[in-house]
């Protein structure tokens, strides 16, 4: 019971701060991603995809990035309240202090490895805030939508796509 | 393939685009319609048969088969709410729910049940609501039925929905076919992305144009903001239109001025509309006891493909799990099988990395059954809250409880020991720390152990219920049987929002039946000619 109500403070508490704290980054509103955000995002693309992803980082890179457009595109289809929130989100991890703290991730995102961004993400898939968890799923269902959501990712699950002729 | 709305639309319907209105407006009619999915729909035809002009007000876009690719990537920005991600407030589960013309119909996956007979029975008990029950909606039923072709799917199962035939059967467990309202189905597998060949018979397809054709106007790109009142009477609707991106609002204004007004928005729709109106609520009821049936998830690995993207979606159910405790008791459930597309199923599998890709790369082999939870029976089990968040638009509370949790555990054993029955040779719930069982023993130890919380454990939901539910005295609904407000004498609630508890079954067809009543109650009065012959 003590417990409980410990937990239930701290996590108000910490989700409170986080949320005033990126509320402030993004008193401007609904923008475009920008250049430190795509960083982040291609960070936890490549990590979330690993497994899929080509090893070769020439082959690699490009099918990162096109999955950080596609994540764009998905955002951009979310109603304006989901939009601000994923904003939020996005606006802080791609800063350093947050990073470091929230995230727990060291380097620079363009600078850190599959493990170092796996260890986030599972940090944030086990942590007892709801908040990072759903943030987390935020991610998860971003990365994995833009991703499936492409012909091209198909064939490695033997799926052969909606029937064609007769159309 | 024809498209029946290009050729209404060329043969002169009439619709209006709000995105692109270069003025505000206000526009006098007989009746306004918020929303244009199975509630909207059916009160859309049924007024319009009697004389009276009508207009539908939709949020979403008018799409039609042409526009139907069979694609995810294109069907869930433009045919569902939040891109088929809308999320509880807490955003642990998420709900599939439409947005466009035809509402959720354009996309769910055709099951068609009747609203059981215990359920009406509870509703008389807990609800008074005396006029309605198997018997006397039977008639109403077999109207939509015959009207939207729900029949017998004589086609075989495809195999996704055979091994949950087969596993049940195995086990001694009763299971059943689904009714679909199909019309000449050629068993794609893609009705949750808009049917590509016209067989579903959505209100996309049946009672929309059906309305268009007698002159009804529809406004797509139109979000209801709020009613105008002065004392008992609904004076006005007052819309904003949306950009064509249909997020951003474009600034201009509709304004319906109207003799009565029809609320269908679904259920989280509807509320929201009254709630931002401020109509009375002394009982503090709107937006309460909204319900999800709650769904969880267990996901087979076979020997063989399954191929689960193809073939009719649902065509196998079981009932047994919903008849072993009273109906107010331990919560019961309902099993079915989804669909498998590639973007639905990565997103709503667990994990990331080598861990996802593996599971991902036996996609074509995999088999999954999910339990709708029956929620709202049981006393504990009051279901979630509307409230309304940023720009005043909609968000849904919904708290994950022990008795939900309880349930969940059960069923997800459940379906691990179909689906071993089935001679799966691994089965995991869809949870972030099942490690994946490679028999039943094994699954029975370690479901029974696994923690289950909102995140750790996924839960979504595709049936959005009550929030304006109906009763027969004001301090215990919003609405009496008929769908009419209690405060307010011109406004009726048509749609999901009206049912005081979750149904235990697909609620396309009770909303078909009910709204099948209540609008021919209303047509009748609107239009002055005697009331329905059917009881």
């Amino acid at each position: 019971m003590n417990f409980g109500r410990r937990q239930f403070i701290h996590t108000g508490l910490a989700g409170s701060l986080l949320l005033s704290f990126s509320g402030w980054l993004n008193a401007a509103g609904a923008r475009r991603f920008s250049a430190a955000e795509r960083e982040m995002l291609g960070a936890v693309v490549d990590a979330m995809l690993d497994g899929v992803l080509p090893v070769q980082s020439t082959q690699r890179r490009p099918l990162v990035a096109q999955t950080v457009d596609g994540i764009a595109t998905a955002v951009a289809g979310l109603s304006a309240a989901s939009q601000t929130e994923i904003g939020e989100l996005f606006g802080l991890l791609a800063i350093a202090p947050a990073r470091m703290l929230l995230a727990g991730v060291g380097k620079p995102w363009r600078e850190a490895s599959v493990s170092d961004v796996g260890e986030f993400l599972q940090s944030w898939r086990d942590s007892r805030l709801g908040l990072l968890q759903g943030a987390y799923g935020a991610l998860h269902d971003l990365t994995y939508g833009a991703w499936y959501g492409r012909p091209d990712s198909w064939e490695a699950i033997s799926y052969p796509g909606p029937p064609r002729g007769y159309f | 393939m024809e498209d029946p709305i290009r050729v209404g639309l060329a043969a002169g319907w009439k619709h209006v685009d709000a995105s692109a209105l270069a003025h505000s407006q206000t526009i006098d009619v007989d009746v306004v319609i918020v929303g244009t999915g199975a509630g909207g729909g059916v009160t859309a035809d049924l007024l319009s048969a009697t004389g009276l002009r009508v207009v539908l007000v939709e949020e979403g876009p008018l799409r039609s088969s042409s526009d139907f690719k069979m694609l995810e990537s294109d069907a869930y920005p433009e045919l569902y709410q939040e891109s088929a991600a809308r999320k509880t407030a807490d955003k642990a589960i998420n709900i599939l729910q439409g947005r466009c013309v035809g509402g959720s119909t354009t996309v769910n996956w055709t099951s068609s049940f009747r609203t059981p007979p215990e359920v009406f029975a509870f509703w008389q008990r807990h609800f008074g609501l005396q006029e309605l029950s198997a018997e006397s909606m039977s008639s109403w039923f077999a109207v939509m039925e015959h009207k939207l072709w729900v029949r017998p799917w004589d086609t075989p199962p495809n195999a996704n929905n055979k091994i949950l035939a087969a596993g049940a059967e195995k086990l001694g467990i009763a299971v059943g076919s689904i009714k679909r309202n199909v019309k000449g189905c050629w068993n794609l597998g893609y009705c949750g992305m808009g049917c590509p060949t016209n067989a579903k018979q959505s209100m996309l397809l049946t009672a929309i144009p059906a309305a268009l054709s007698r002159g009804a106007t529809l406004y797509t790109r139109l979000r209801a903001e709020r009613l105008r009142f002065a004392g008992s009477q609904v004076s006005a609707l007052d819309c904003s239109a949306l950009q064509a991106d249909g997020i951003h609002l474009s600034g201009r204004q509709v304004r319906f001025r109207a003799r009565h007004f029809v609320v269908a928005g679904g259920a989280i729709g509807s509320p929201a509309l009254l709630m931002r109106s401020s109509v009375p609520d002394p009982y503090r009821l709107l937006g309460k006891r909204t319900f999800l049936h709650p769904v969880v998830i267990s996901s087979a690995l076979m020997d063989d493909r399954v191929d689960a993207y193809a073939g009719a979606p649902q065509s196998i159910y079981s009932d047994h799990f919903l008849h072993q405790a009273p109906i107010d008791g331990a919560l019961g459930f309902k099993l079915e099988t989804p669909p498998l597309h590639p973007v639905l199923y990565a997103t709503t599998l667990q994990g990331y990395g080598e861990a996802h890709a593996r599971l991902m790369r036996d996609f074509t082999k995999v088999n999954v059954v999910l339990a709708l939870l029956r929620d709202g029976f049981n006393p504990a089990s009051r279901g979630g809250r509307v409230r309304l968040g940023a720009g005043r638009l909609p968000v849904l509370d919904y708290p994950l409880g022990e008795v939900i949790w309880e349930a969940a555990r059960r069923a997800l054993l459940a379906m691990a020991e179909i689906q071993f029955a089935a001679g799966a040779r691994w089965v995991t719930p869809v949870h972030e720390t099942a490690p994946g069982y490679t028999s039943w023993a094994a699954a029975r130890k370690g479901i029974a152990e696994l923690p289950l919380k909102p995140f750790l454990c996924r839960v979504v939901s595709a049936h959005v219920m009550g929030g304006c539910g109906m009763a027969d005295a004001p301090h215990r609904g919003v609405v009496d049987h008929r769908g009419r407000h209690f405060w307010l004498d011109n406004l009726s609630v048509l749609d999901g929002s009206v049912f005081p508890t979750s149904l235990g079954v697909n609620p396309q067809l009770s909303i078909y039946g009910l709204v099948a009543r209540n609008a021919s109650l209303l047509a009748a009065e609107l239009s002055g000619r005697p009331l329905p012959a059917i009881p």
